[in-house]
């Protein structure tokens, strides 16, 4: 908070990256994103996390509520949500999501109900760890933004 | 058995229960050869143990012993205990015969009431006869025989006649019958003579004192080994020159001879021997019985303490002949005693400790709650307060009037405030919490004082002069914490400043030698260590003497000065403000590091605080090296001999600072913020997403408060950049956190071999805007991934246009014309390959006839078929999250000319830029 606190946020905020690249949760788009963050954009990797929770969200109720139909056979569908998730996923990083959804994805292409239902259960819990890391990360970043604005009126 | 039965024949025939005996009854030892069998009073079972009494283990000097009993109080005391016993048992004796001899006189008495009653019986019988006296003589006779009859004491019965009265047959049968009871009353006589014979008798075998004292004498010897047969118990007696007389001990490994008429020190040797002799010397001097552990070290008996009692002895005369002397094996005792005492240490220490680690667990937490303050301080207050001083920030870069720009500069300052308050009580939180840690980095003094005072002149409204003076010995490069050096600095400084009304403030330094207080300084060596400044380095100590001529501090308000939240005066409070803490952070911050923190005033002439502290001096040859860590300040008035000025004086600007165009000096000492060129970009960061999320509105705020630093820091550059190659100059203040992030986005790039860092994009931007901007088209259905295209090309300085499914691009593609397009493979309605081939077939037949079989909506498509750039084959990349449906092979064979593997980054995209834009 003054300055100094700085330094141990960007610290824990480093720690937590590299625990979440260590976990496999997130890869290298993630940097990319960070990357493209700059004074014109400031809060871009917030803003796009943000949309992508948003639109996952949504995919994933609709997933959800089409697996849930007894007599549902749309497939097609699922896999065009799949398709949707994986690429937002993919585009911002994060490399678990992904993977589950490419899982799921097979799964749903083989008509495999059991699958899909297994594989929407994974794949919400990867997506709530996603969400709670980023949560946190977000929130040391906020820390870290308000320690730098610390200023000594001079 | 028979013995104890024969005892206690013994004991009932003595019968001496009101006796209070010094000796248990059930204890004897009549045999001679010392065996007696006793019943275990609290035994487990009934059985007799068989106890054997020595007697020759007792070493007695015999000659001496009744010596001693009759000439010590001792002795004599026991003397007379026996003889007191054998008093009462004599007294008892008495009472018992006496008792007899009421008995016996009870009986006589009854034995003459009876005779009575038999008198009177023959009274009655005879009243009769005998009120006819015949004749005179014999009723004479009759007469006196009848008184001396009634003197008899005899005649009891009646006398049955049968006969006649008065014949001859009735007298002899009279004289019979009496004959008879004379005969039964001599008989009497004679049982009574026999009873007392026999109480004489018994009374007799009673009346041996000796025979009972012996007795006694026995028991109690026998009650003695009873007891002390197995005791680990030493007794002795010693005389005057403690030789020993008497000496009774269990165990006994020396014979009798060896010891008496020997003193300690003759008969053992070792550890302990000498103790105890002067103890019992000392007892004897002293006169007074005590009690005293001893270890003794023996050859004899090796390794043993004793619990030793020791009383003088007195002879009758009341003058001392000896002690006496009992001793008793407590080693194994002691042993545990220490073992407990240690265990009870062992104990101590750990409460010790553990009252010690709730300690460090308290800190912990008053440390935790101090975050915890921090955390909530820096949500509740800052953000709001960031969002209003920045806004107050970009409102002070616009078109104001005079007195708005007053106004604002008001309210920015209020806000620096408040912003100032609150890092005061953090920051003495943290210094009380302890987690306060200082930073050792190298710093010019005479810069920071230069600095310091710069900053005070730039916000003086006051006519102050203020003034620097370092004396020349004070090193130009030194160590240590110059951020909170500074805050010191600053705030006596303005302290100063806020109490002057006319004259100067100023700040003096000189090289001190190292004062008295600091002789065992270890703790900012120790601070130091720990920031890794482990060179050799001389260390110095620089008095900083902060001086005014203000209205001074009454000498009562000394004392308080220092203590938080307390000025010298409610008055003072309220005319000058402040929060009170600012002093307490000094005093504390300095002392932190090591220094001290004095003041003296004197009232309306002014204030001195000094505070004396360690640096280590640093070798000042590496400027390469300072450059980067030190302000702005020499960089933006890089005269040659800065580094080595020792006086600077600000003489007052007033008036300067509230108009623009005043002089260069005083617009350098304006504050950054009121030069902000492009309030716009700032803006732009504000307001950058102003699309559905209300929710996120406030963090976007907050984020944009932390984010000003840049634009500003980025645009201020431009007017001074040629001055100075590396635009590294910043304020000291925050330098570290622009530091980090910096580092911090340096690290992300290099992991991302961008070969260009963003100056050259932003250098390519410029160059791509000089030429044709190409006109590209983004087929993507997802959001995200259009997001993040979009910001990828912004980097690399290209926009695009965007349709959302295969469709959307056909169409976008016949109303207008392309130079790249960059068609996602997987795509609701119409996928990237079917788009890519019906573009295909326009290219080659020039119609959209494909496209409306495949049941796209042409109607709009049409009126345009023909088209321009009809001939030219438009480059087609797909994207392609390479899934086996969407392999790469099949993105050829559907005619598009290469392909991007998702997700998509800057590097690929820019170099597929590079391949189909020139």
């Amino acid at each position: 908070m003054l300055g100094l606190g700085v330094d141990r946020l960007q610290a824990d905020i480093n720690r937590l990256l590299t625990s979440l690249f260590h976990q496999g949760v997130l890869d290298e788009q993630f940097l990319q994103l960070q990357q493209l963050q700059d004074e014109t954009s400031p809060t871009f990797v917030y803003d796009v996390i943000n949309i992508y929770f948003d639109e996952s969200e949504k995919l994933l109720r609709s997933l959800r509520l089409l697996l849930m139909d007894r007599e549902f056979s749309d497939y097609k569908k699922i896999g065009l949500h799949l398709n949707q998730l994986v690429g937002s996923s993919s585009s911002i990083g994060a490399r678990r999501v992904r993977n589950v959804c490419v899982a799921f994805r097979s799964a749903s292409e083989l008509n495999n109900r059991p699958g899909c239902l297994r594989g929407l259960e994974v794949v919400e819990h990867e997506y709530h760890y996603l969400k709670n890391m980023m949560h946190e990360l977000f929130q040391l970043e906020q820390q870290r933004l308000l320690a730098a604005g610390v200023r000594y009126p001079m | 058995m028979v013995c104890e039965m024969e005892t206690d024949q013994q004991m009932e025939e003595m019968d001496v229960e009101v006796l209070s005996s010094m000796w248990p009854e059930d204890v004897g030892g009549t045999e001679p050869d010392n065996q007696f069998n006793v019943e275990k009073p609290a035994g487990d079972s009934d059985t007799l143990k068989e106890v054997d009494i020595a007697e020759k283990r007792t070493m007695a000097d015999l000659k001496r012993l009744p010596d001693l009993l009759n000439t010590t109080d001792q002795g004599s005391s026991q003397l007379t205990n026996l003889v007191k016993q054998w008093e009462y048992m004599q007294d008892h004796a008495v009472r018992l015969l006496r008792e007899e001899l009421k008995i016996l006189t009870k009986q006589r008495e009854e034995a003459e009431a009876k005779e009575l009653k038999i008198i009177e019986e023959h009274n009655f019988e005879t009243e009769e006869p005998e009120n006819v006296p015949v004749l005179d003589e014999s009723s004479d006779l009759f007469r006196r025989f009848k008184e001396k009859k009634r003197d008899k004491l005899v005649g009891r019965k009646r006398i049955e006649i049968d006969e006649e009265f008065d014949t001859v047959a009735y007298w002899k049968q009279k004289a019979l019958s009496l004959e008879k009871m004379l005969e039964a009353s001599t008989e009497r006589e004679r049982r009574l003579i026999e009873k007392l014979n026999e109480s004489l008798k018994t009374m007799e075998s009673h009346s041996a004192p000796v025979e009972e004292l012996t007795q006694n004498l026995k028991r109690a010897e026998g009650f003695l080994h009873f007891i002390l047969q197995n005791a680990p118990i030493v007794m002795g007696h010693q005389d005057k020159d403690l030789r020993y007389l008497f000496i009774y001990n269990k165990f006994p490994t020396l014979r009798e001879h060896d010891i008496l008429g020997k003193t300690d020190v003759e008969i053992f040797h070792g550890g302990g021997v000498k103790e105890s002799e002067d103890f019992k010397r000392e007892v004897l001097e002293k006169g007074k019985a005590s009690k005293r552990e001893i270890t003794f070290e023996t050859d004899l008996f090796g390794s043993k303490t004793f619990l030793i009692y020791v009383e003088p002895v007195y002879n009758k005369a009341r003058e001392k002949i000896g002690i006496n002397y009992m001793g008793m094996e407590v080693t194994d005792q002691v042993r545990k005693r220490e073992k407990m005492a240690k265990l009870r240490e062992d104990n101590a220490v750990r409460k010790a400790m553990e009252s010690e680690l709730t300690k460090t667990i308290h800190i912990t937490e008053e440390t935790m709650r101090a975050k915890q303050m921090l955390a909530t301080m820096s949500h509740e207050i800052r953000s709001p307060l960031s969002g209003v001083v920045g806004m107050a920030e970009i409102l002070s870069t616009t078109k104001l009037d005079k007195e708005q720009r007053q106004l604002l500069n008001v309210m920015i300052s209020s806000g620096d405030l408040v912003l100032q308050l609150i890092n005061d009580i953090l920051d003495l939180s943290k210094v009380e919490s302890g987690v306060m840690k200082l930073e050792a980095t190298k710093f010019r003094p005479r810069e920071v004082v230069k600095h310091v005072l710069q900053t005070a002149a730039a916000s003086l409204k006051k006519e102050l002069t203020l003034e620097g003076n370092i004396a020349d010995e004070v090193p130009i490069l030194v160590i240590g914490d110059v951020l909170r050096i500074r805050q010191i600095l600053t705030n006596l400084i303005s302290n100063a400043i806020k109490f002057t009304h006319q004259g100067k403030v100023g700040i003096k330094l000189k090289v001190i030698p190292e004062p008295s207080f600091a002789s065992g300084l270890e703790l900012n060596t120790d601070a130091e260590e720990q920031n890794g400044l482990t060179e050799t380095e001389t260390s110095v100590w620089i008095r900083c003497d902060v001086y005014d001529t203000g209205i001074g501090i009454p000498e009562n308000a000394l004392p308080c000065l220092f203590k938080k939240y307390m000025q010298a005066s409610a008055d003072h409070a309220r005319k000058y403000g402040g929060t009170g803490l600012g002093l307490a952070i000094c005093k504390q911050l300095v002392e932190l590091m090591g220094g001290q923190l004095t003041v003296t005033s004197q009232v309306n002439l002014g204030s001195t605080f000094t505070f004396i502290l360690p640096y280590k001096v640093a070798a000042s040859n590496d400027h390469s090296d300072d450059q980067d860590e030190f302000s702005d300040m020499v960089d933006h008035q890089p005269e040659p001999d800065d580094s080595t000025e020792g006086y600077f004086q600000f003489k007052p600007l007033l008036g300067s600072i509230y108009s623009n165009g005043g002089p260069v000096i005083g617009n350098n000492f304006l504050p950054h913020k009121a030069m902000l060129p492009s309030p716009v970009k700032l803006m732009n960061g504000f307001v950058a997403d102003p699309s559905d999320n209300t929710g996120q509105s406030e963090a976007v705020q907050v984020e944009n408060g932390g984010y000003k630093d840049e634009p500003r820091l980025e645009t201020h550059r431009p007017e001074t950049a040629h001055q100075y190659e590396n635009g590294n100059g910043r304020c000291p203040s925050k330098e570290s956190e622009s530091c980090s992030s910096s580092q911090a986005s340096s690290e992300m790039e290099s992991e991302f071999t961008v070969s260009s860092p963003r100056e050259d994009v932003q250098t390519e931007a410029e160059v791509k805007e000089t030429s044709k901007q190409p006109k590209i088209l983004l087929v993507e259905d997802n959001k995200i991934n259009i997001m993040v295209a979009k910001s990828m090309m912004k980097q690399l300085g290209y926009t695009f246009d965007i349709a959302n499914n295969g469709v959307e691009a056909i169409t976008a593609i016949n109303s207008s014309s392309y130079d790249l397009v960059l068609m996602d493979v997987c795509m609701p309605v119409l996928d990237g390959l079917k788009a890519t081939r019906l573009i295909r077939s326009y290219e080659e037949s020039g119609n959209w006839d494909a496209a409306v079989e495949a049941g796209v909506d042409i109607k709009v498509l049409e009126n345009k078929q023909m088209s321009v750039r009809s001939t030219n084959r438009l480059p087609i990349i797909a994207m392609t999250a390479n899934t086996l449906s969407e392999s790469s092979e099949e993105c050829y064979a559907n005619g598009m000319d290469s392909f991007i593997s998702k997700p998509v980054t800057l590097q690929k995209l820019k170099e597929c830029l590079k391949q189909y834009l020139h």
